[in-house]
């Protein structure tokens, strides 16, 4: 059955015909969108609480009132994994809230984590009928999703998706980053005997070490695993495909299929003076450290250092997330540097908002050019270039221009640099025969995922050179499907 | 032990990883199946590690990491056994974590070890290598004198340490080595002096065309100022600062030549000459104030 064919056949159950017919379109457009719950910005920016609260479920069947049921869902076709988006909002509706979680389950491996950190303002949102056609806010999709997932984990009863027969295939998922773990949900569901290879101490990848607790809670993120360990998958930790075991033993102890999702691991500087100061770091060590290692914890016996004034340098999320952390942990000071102006910067609206709200200050259209230090080597200053806007560049968005002269000079005593990531070298280096660009991201078919080795897929960062969460699953959900018809 | 042999251990090891579900605790891994006092401060581990034993080489290092709240700290590996598929860590208590690592005995388990992590030592027939090591820099110059060793080179080691007891593996050095030269600050063992002038001894008297160095970032320095004079090649294995200890964090960068290396991923050996060791020096000391006890 066709995709087309799945939503016509849902749509036209009887259940679904009457709820449409048991309203007008012109009332269900008649509500107002919903409002996220969120956490005081004065309470939540001095703790690791998490901000958004979710919905009620009054909240959420109001808001599944305003979805039309299109007959033609243009909302799927924004989301990278295909959720069968009016069918779940329709059992919101109905007061199903356990079947909506199992329709989210059903292509999406981590419903609970996309409804949080999904840029749905760009994707499914972004192509509902109220704003295509209506001029009108979307249907919160979000925080549908995410709603129909805490409720179903808070119900206690979370149902494991059906998975067929085992058909007696090995296959090796290098990395449990979302692309990996989306991967390996779907071969799990297929009856493959998944087995995914993880480098760090823990599963999940930048859902655990990159994406604060205040943004989604590690808890969350060990629910959603639990489900595929239900599911058959198994995780091994501490163990580097390419290092610890290499691509040829898992050929000898009989995988048939591998999928690369190992991620982009490794953090870009600006090669600016006084980079390699102490207290310049990257927004991954940042992170890492505090996500991670959990060392704002006093039990914890790995250490961070504390700034009072911080800056952090960057505009994307990951520079939202380090900023945000180090108010989190004292700073009086913590501070956006970005070269372009708010409008081009590559954060979430939401995140954005919510960093202002708990005071982040953003200093756009400055660029850092040097950092100062004392005696000791700590960072002290750094050194500003004001910037003005230009032509557009590459990106499409107006490339910042220097303003000679107009330099200035802050106080510091905690840089993140948070300028993107490059894909990690270890995997593609270590398996002869990829095809790897000159940026470092493997090399493949675009249909199907495939690389330049018939045996070995990958998806997500490695591929992708940075990305999104729901990108790399959607990546993982092609690689599975191109594999499984390969192994058939 | 045929059975750890090939690939059938991976097949025995696999089982066992995966009865464990991730939220259960771990599995029953990385025990230590012998430990050894060098002196007060120095232990050496000999850790269960069959697939790391299996590929690690010289010049490797692993993430050790001890107790659920523990730090990952990186360690070069000393040595392997594959037949036992063990590895051993030479390991000095100087802060909480490695203490935490010195304090663990026969039977328990380390919490986390990944590896093997970094570049393998570049082994090749040079002519006559001079391998310096101190401290506990000291363990995982054996491989590499081994290694060179077997490459059939002409290997002098030059052991330094503050006292007689705080030498190390000189007997395996002499083992695998065709002279080994002791060095003691206090002339209590050896030859009275520092490692430089053990090293410059030997670069007086005959021809040297590769210097190895391994210690701490201090003595490296000197080594290498040294060499650079007499124009003798040299490598140095830096133990940086790291988190992840797989390129993820960049904790570890150094400058090699002004460009900035990463330690866990480009190195953990450089050329010595090109390594800013100042700004190294400054950056191990980051977490001085702030380290956790």
């Amino acid at each position: 059955m066709t995709i087309e064919e799945l939503i016509a056949q849902r749509r036209s159950e009887p259940w679904r015909d009457e709820l449409r017919k048991s309203k007008k379109n012109k009332e269900r457009a008649d509500i107002p969108r919903v409002h996220m719950n969120e956490l005081d910005p004065g309470v939540r920016s001095r703790n690791r609480e998490e901000v958004n609260l979710g919905l009620t479920a009054e909240q959420a069947m109001q808001e599944a009132q305003r979805c039309l049921d299109c007959p033609n869902p243009t909302c799927m076709n924004g989301c990278p994994v295909n959720i069968n988006i009016p069918t779940f909002i329709k059992y919101i509706e109905k007061g199903e809230f356990l079947n909506a979680a199992k329709t989210l389950k059903e292509t999406s491996a981590l419903p609970a984590v996309c409804g949080r950190v999904c840029p749905q303002e760009k994707q499914c949102e972004a192509r509902c009928i109220y704003i295509q056609k209506m001029k009108k806010e979307p249907v919160a999709i979000g925080y549908l999703e995410r709603f129909a997932a805490d409720y179903e984990r808070e119900s206690g009863q979370i149902s494991v998706p059906e998975v067929a027969e085992k058909n007696g295939k090995k296959i090796a998922v290098i990395g449990s980053g979302p692309a990996g773990l989306s991967f390996a949900g779907d071969m799990a569901k297929l009856g493959y005997e998944v087995t995914v290879f993880e480098a760090l101490h823990e599963i999940g990848g930048v859902l655990k070490y990159g994406i604060p607790e205040f943004r989604l809670p590690n808890s969350i993120v060990d629910v959603e695993i639990d489900n595929l360990c239900q599911m058959g998958v198994q995780f091994i930790t501490n163990c580097i495909i390419g290092k610890t075991i290499s691509y040829e033993d898992l050929h000898a102890d009989g995988f048939q299929g591998i999928f690369v999702a190992s991620g982009a691991g490794l953090p870009n500087f600006m090669n600016i003076p006084g980079e390699n100061l102490v207290g310049v770091m990257s927004s991954n060590e940042y992170l890492t450290r505090v996500n991670l290692m959990d060392a704002a914890n006093p039990e914890s016996d790995t250490p961070v250092l504390s700034g009072k004034n911080v800056a952090v340098i960057g505009g994307g999320n990951t520079a939202m997330d380090s900023v945000r952390t180090a108010h989190r942990l004292g700073a009086d000071r913590a501070m956006i540097v970005y070269r372009r102006s708010e409008e081009e910067m590559p954060a979430r609206i939401e995140e954005v908002k919510h960093a202002k709200e708990e005071g982040v200050e953003f200093m756009t259209l400055h660029n850092p050019i040097e950092y100062l230090g004392d005696e000791h080597g700590r960072v002290r200053q750094m050194r500003l270039q004001q910037m003005e806007l230009g032509e557009p560049d590459a990106s499409c968005r107006r490339s910042p221009v220097a303003i000679e002269g107009a330099i200035k000079t802050v106080d510091v005593d905690l840089v993140i640099v948070s300028v993107g990531v490059s894909p990690n070298p270890l995997v593609p280096s270590s398996i002869q025969g990829l095809e790897v660009t000159r940026k470092g991201t493997i090399v493949v078919n675009e249909q199907t995922m495939c690389s330049a080795l018939e045996d070995v897929y990958a998806g997500g960062d490695i591929v992708r050179g940075g990305a999104t969460v729901i990108l790399a699953m959607g990546d993982g959900r092609k690689a599975a499907a191109a594999m499984h018809e390969s192994l058939k | 032990m045929a059975k750890y042999q090939e690939y059938q251990f991976f097949d025995i090891f696999l089982p066992r990883y995966s009865k464990t579900n991730y939220q259960q605790g771990r599995f029953i891994m990385n025990k230590i199946v012998s430990k050894e006092h060098f002196s007060a401060h120095v232990v050496k581990l000999e850790v269960e590690a069959p697939l790391i034993a299996r590929s690690r080489k010289a010049g490797h290092f692993v993430i050790v990491k001890v107790g659920e709240k523990g730090e990952r700290i990186p360690l070069t590996i000393a040595g392997a056994d594959v037949e036992k598929g063990t590895i051993t860590l030479v390991i000095q208590a100087v802060g909480g974590s490695s203490r935490k690592i010195c304090d663990l005995n026969v039977g328990d388990e380390i919490t986390d070890l990944v590896g093997p992590l970094g570049q393998a030592t570049h082994i090749e027939k040079v002519g006559t290598v001079v391998c310096a090591g101190g401290g506990v820099g000291v363990a995982p110059l054996l491989p590499i004198v081994e290694a060179f060793h077997n490459a059939g080179n002409r290997v002098i080691v030059v052991l330094a340490a503050r006292t007689k007891d705080l030498v190390i593996l000189e007997e395996q050095m002499r083992a695998n080595s065709d002279e080994v030269i002791v060095m003691t600050d206090d002339g209590s063992y050896g030859t009275q002096g520092l490692i430089t002038h053990g090293v410059e001894n030997v670069i007086n008297r005959e021809q040297v065309d590769l210097c190895v160095t391994i210690g701490p970032a201090v003595m490296m320095k000197f080594v290498s100022a040294l060499t650079q004079k007499y124009n003798v090649p040299t490598i140095a294995s830096l133990n940086t600062i790291m988190v992840d200890g797989t390129g993820m964090c960049g904790a570890c960068r150094i400058t090699v030549g002004s460009k900035t290396k990463f330690v866990c991923v480009d190195g953990p050996e450089f050329d010595a000459h090109q390594v800013d060791f100042d700004e190294m020096l400054m950056r191990l000391s980051a977490y001085k104030d702030v380290e956790k006890k």
